[in-house]
């Protein structure tokens, strides 16, 4: 038989350095091309890289700051990887996002008098759900109806951050100029990684005193794993990817699709409700206007860096992490422009997405070469 | 002097070696056909002598001349066409439009249509090949697509046609109006390379039969010196059943029992128009039918895809008119899609997932909803070793596997389940004999043990081999019934196309043979 013929080790093998290879490779070259621009735009890449790396990991404090700002990154990142697993394109993470900060802004105040160990869980769970529930609407109108969730979350999202602006500077303002609510009480804040050290120790030993670094980053590796055995190891997860993949088969095998993409939609938006959540209780302590900053839109260049992988998510999030935490420190002392930093995250992606047309060619002409008659 | 001359051709792929120093000689006004199993090389050789692929070592020779084919575009200068299995035609544009396209005549960018018009109504003429120069493709049938693809390539000077698998996509009416396209080409003095992995193909149209097999050339032979049993041995390399004897069937308690079904297709037509029939244990029924009468969207009313319009279902006495496709599968319903790449396998999953699927809720393989990959790499072993897939390991992803190793998954799957019923669509469509002869064996098995199978197939040969009892289906109605002895390919042909019925004047072109006329 001819089937024999198909010698796939090799293709195996292939696979799992393609799946490590080419995101280094994109991030290389990106740096690569950041690089070129920055020496055209008449500064020294090395003297600016060693800025950014310096700024990114050049003490405790600074690597505090380069944690701090991947926490959200992964869960966003967890939130647009889930749902491209179930192909479905969560553009509108921010929304879900800002929805799961508000309402642990809101009811992180209301329970001002509970014990932490109540408080905290509770708007962890109640910023998850809030996020479901901002993507639940999309998900039943494209279980239905077929409306595309890259329209529909986007709108979502515009609709979230109006409710935000005008509950920051209406309903819900603190007294005084700054349009913002009122702070978290400490019950309801997510301690720093630092405050678990008495003075002395942190004096003993300088390495903990990550600065703003709070625990939120564990709940964000927690969440990750989460949903790496969710994907790896439950029929939830099976069906996810069954149906990202082909959902012709899925609904073959008696796999609901509509369901599916309910679902997935939903625990999407939970994960980024979450990230809302805990940037609201582990960072701002309270909500303004755009408080979001872009993390659910910096979580899709993060999933698709990592192809979609919990695991790679850290990675590529610490990585995005890193470059933020850094930027300040590279403009500061190498007179770079910050924004290279959003030009080598684009570069990143152009990259990933365009090894995806390089392996699309390799494919279709592999296909056409193999195919006796397939 | 031979128009086409291949000598020891290679082409190795990491992995794998498609051609293995293969030498072939095409003769003016000659037809040969190349026989071998899917993946065996033969496509791999014509795109290297198209240009769409470029030998490692080796020589091709056009009219004695040493020539070097580097793209398609030198492929037809040189006066070679060639017309692919799948289709490169734009859908949207006329006819003409797409024969002319990439030469089209006029001046400045100004496509002189008239002329185009003239000439391709000239070729086609020429050649007795009619076609409506003006009609969109996306109108005509698959058999007038591809008459389209050939004019394109006499369009465009061919000398020498190649056709890849030209009959996998047409109904048996169409296969013999290509035959006489094909005779009628190369009376006109043109000469053509028939690639097929069919063997009956090539004994009714071929004038030299070239065998390949894992990539090398096994066997040359004329069609009056050898036969069909002949060819399938040297094309597998060993002793191929090519109509296998079955016991009488044992029929038992009615399985299935469908009344007055009637099921709309996707365009709100009436695809299944009122069929009643029964399937009891141990018995096979084949729907025979020339593809787009209602096949379709019968077997996906069955299997719980469609929900049907009015009639009902039952299994085993249950009824399952509108039973989704989960619980189809939980009552005992099995289904192999006649699409396995888009409905059979998930492709970028591997063996061990694709197994899986459909019972993966179930135990052993999953409690509360938390998989168990022991259970499921320990079936997906059985299975493999079972069935005898090809492959190194469970953990391979189906879309690097072979065509006839891809159905074995599925068969594998569906009928390891241990269904009351198998629904069988086209389950050996594009395979080649060996992974045939496996398909049937497994859709047998499945008689014997006292299973309920549903048939349906394109392919008489296959329905005739196989069936108990034949349905002819015909715009969305039953139009006969045969006990499977009965019924031979003509009387089926006949039916298959509206003959019996009130469309007898179109069906002209089938004579009805046998006794069952006019009934």
């Amino acid at each position: 038989m001819s089937g024999s013929r198909d010698v796939v080790p090799a293709r195996a093998w292939m696979s799992v350095v393609q799946k490590v290879g080419t995101p280094i490779m994109s991030t290389v070259l990106a740096i690569g091309v950041g690089s070129l621009i920055i020496w055209i735009s008449g500064y020294d890449p090395v003297e600016a890289f060693a800025a950014l790396f310096k700024g990114a990991f050049g003490g405790p404090r600074q690597i505090g700051e380069t944690i701090l700002r991947s926490t959200p990154l992964i869960l966003a990142g967890l939130a647009v990887g889930y749902g491209f697993r179930a192909g479905l394109f969560n553009i509108g993470a921010e929304g879900q996002l800002m929805m799961g900060g508000l309402l642990a802004a809101w009811l992180g105040v209301e329970l001002a008098g509970l014990t932490p160990l109540i408080t905290i869980p509770t708007l962890l769970l109640v910023g998850a759900l809030a996020g479901a529930a901002w993507a639940f609407v999309p998900a039943i109108l494209k279980a239905r109806i077929g409306a595309h969730e890259v329209i529909t979350t986007m709108m979502f999202s515009h609709i979230a951050r109006y409710v935000v602006s005008w509950l920051t500077a209406g309903p819900l303002k603190a007294p005084g100029q700054i349009p913002q609510t009122v702070n978290l009480s400490a019950n309801a804040q997510i301690p720093r990684i630092q405050s678990l050290f008495s003075a002395t120790t942190l004096e003993a030993l300088p390495f903990f005193g990550l600065g703003r670094a709070h625990l939120g980053v564990f709940i964000a590796i927690i969440a990750a794993v989460g949903v790496w055995l969710v994907l790896r190891y439950t029929t939830l997860g099976y069906e996810n990817r069954a149906v990202g993949l082909s959902p012709w088969a899925a609904e073959t095998a008696g796999i609901s699709v509509q369901w599916t993409t309910v679902k997935a939609l939903c625990i999407s938006g939970a994960l980024a409700g979450l990230a809302g959540a805990v940037e609201v209780m582990g960072l701002h302590h309270r909500i303004f206007d755009q408080f979001s900053a872009g993390v659910g839109f910096t979580g899709i260049a993060v999933a698709l860096l990592a192809k979609n992988h919990p695991i790679g998510i850290i990675a590529a999030a610490l990585l995005f992490g890193a470059l933020s935490a850094g930027s300040g420190t590279m403009q500061l002392e190498a007179g770079v422009s910050q924004k290279i930093i959003l030009i080598i995250q684009a570069l990143v992606i152009f990259f990933v997405a365009a090894e995806g047309i390089v392996n699309w060619f390799i494919r279709k002409r592999q296909k056409e070469a193999t195919s006796g008659a397939e | 002097m031979p128009v086409l001359e291949l000598r020891e051709v290679t082409k190795v792929f990491p992995g794998v070696i498609a051609n293995d120093k293969v030498s072939l000689v095409l003769e003016e006004r000659e037809i040969v056909a190349l026989l071998g199993e899917n993946g065996a090389g033969k496509s791999t050789l014509m795109n290297i002598v198209y240009g769409l692929l470029s030998a490692d070592q080796g020589e091709i020779l056009v009219d004695g001349q040493p020539v070097k084919i580097r793209s398609s575009r030198q492929a037809i200068d040189l006066g070679i066409g060639m017309v692919h299995q799948h289709f490169m035609l734009v859908e949207p544009l006329t006819v003409t439009e797409n024969i002319v396209l990439g030469r089209e005549p006029g001046r400045l960018g100004i496509i002189d249509m008239k002329a185009a018009r003239e000439r391709v109504a000239e070729i086609s003429e020429r050649y007795g090949l009619r076609v409506d120069p003006d009609a969109k493709i996306s109108e005509l049938e698959v058999g007038l697509q591809q008459r389209v693809e050939i004019l394109k390539a006499l369009y465009q000077g061919a000398r020498v046609l190649i056709l890849d698998e030209p009959t996998a996509v047409l109904t048996p009416q169409e296969v013999r109006e290509l035959f006489a396209v094909v005779r009628s080409l190369v009376d006109e003095g043109l000469s053509v390379v028939f690639i097929t992995h069919k063997l009956e193909e090539v004994m009714a149209v071929a004038d030299r039969i070239v065998v390949m097999r894992d990539g090398s050339v096994v066997g040359e032979v004329r069609p009056s010196e050898t036969d069909e049993i002949g060819l399938a041995r040297l094309m597998v390399g060993r002793d191929v059943v090519l109509r296998i004897d079955k016991e009488p069937s044992q029929c038992g308690d009615v399985v299935l029992e469908i009344r007055d079904l009637a099921v709309k297709s996707d365009q709100e037509l009436d695809a299944v128009a009122g069929v009643s029939f029964t399937v009891c244990g141990g018995e096979i029924v084949a729907i025979a039918g020339v593809s787009g009468n209602g096949q379709t969207e019968l077997v996906e009313a069955l299997v719980g895809l469609r929900s049907p319009q009015s009639g009902s279902i039952s299994l085993k006495g249950t009824d399952i008119t509108h039973a989704s496709a989960r619980s189809s599968i939980e009552v005992g319903v099995s289904h192999i899609p006649e699409d396995r790449h888009r409905r059979g396998l998930v492709l970028p999953f591997n063996l061990a997932e694709n197994l899986v699927l459909g019972d993966h809720r179930l135990k052993p393989y999953a409690t509360r909803g938390v998989m168990h990959p022991r259970e499921i790499t320990a079936m997906a072993k059985k299975r493999i070793e079972d069935y005898d897939i090809r492959t190194p390991s469970e953990k391979v992803l189906a879309s690097s596997l072979s065509g006839g190793n891809q159905q074995k998954v599925v068969v594998a799957r569906e009928i390891g389940r241990n269904p009351e019923l198998l629904v069988a669509a086209q389950p050996t469509r594009g395979l080649d004999v060996g992974a045939i002869e496996f398909v049937h064996r497994q859709i047998l098995g499945e008689r014997s043990a006292g299973k309920a199978v549903l048939l349906i197939s394109l392919e008489l040969e296959e329905v005739l081999s196989l069936a108990d009892r034949v349905l002819v289906m015909y715009e969305g109605r039953i139009v006969k019934e045969f006990v499977a002895e009965e019924a031979d390919a003509e009387t089926l042909g006949y039916y298959m196309t509206g003959g019996g019925g009130t469309k007898l004047d179109d069906g002209a072109d089938v004579s009805p043979t046998g006794s069952e006329v006019g009934a």
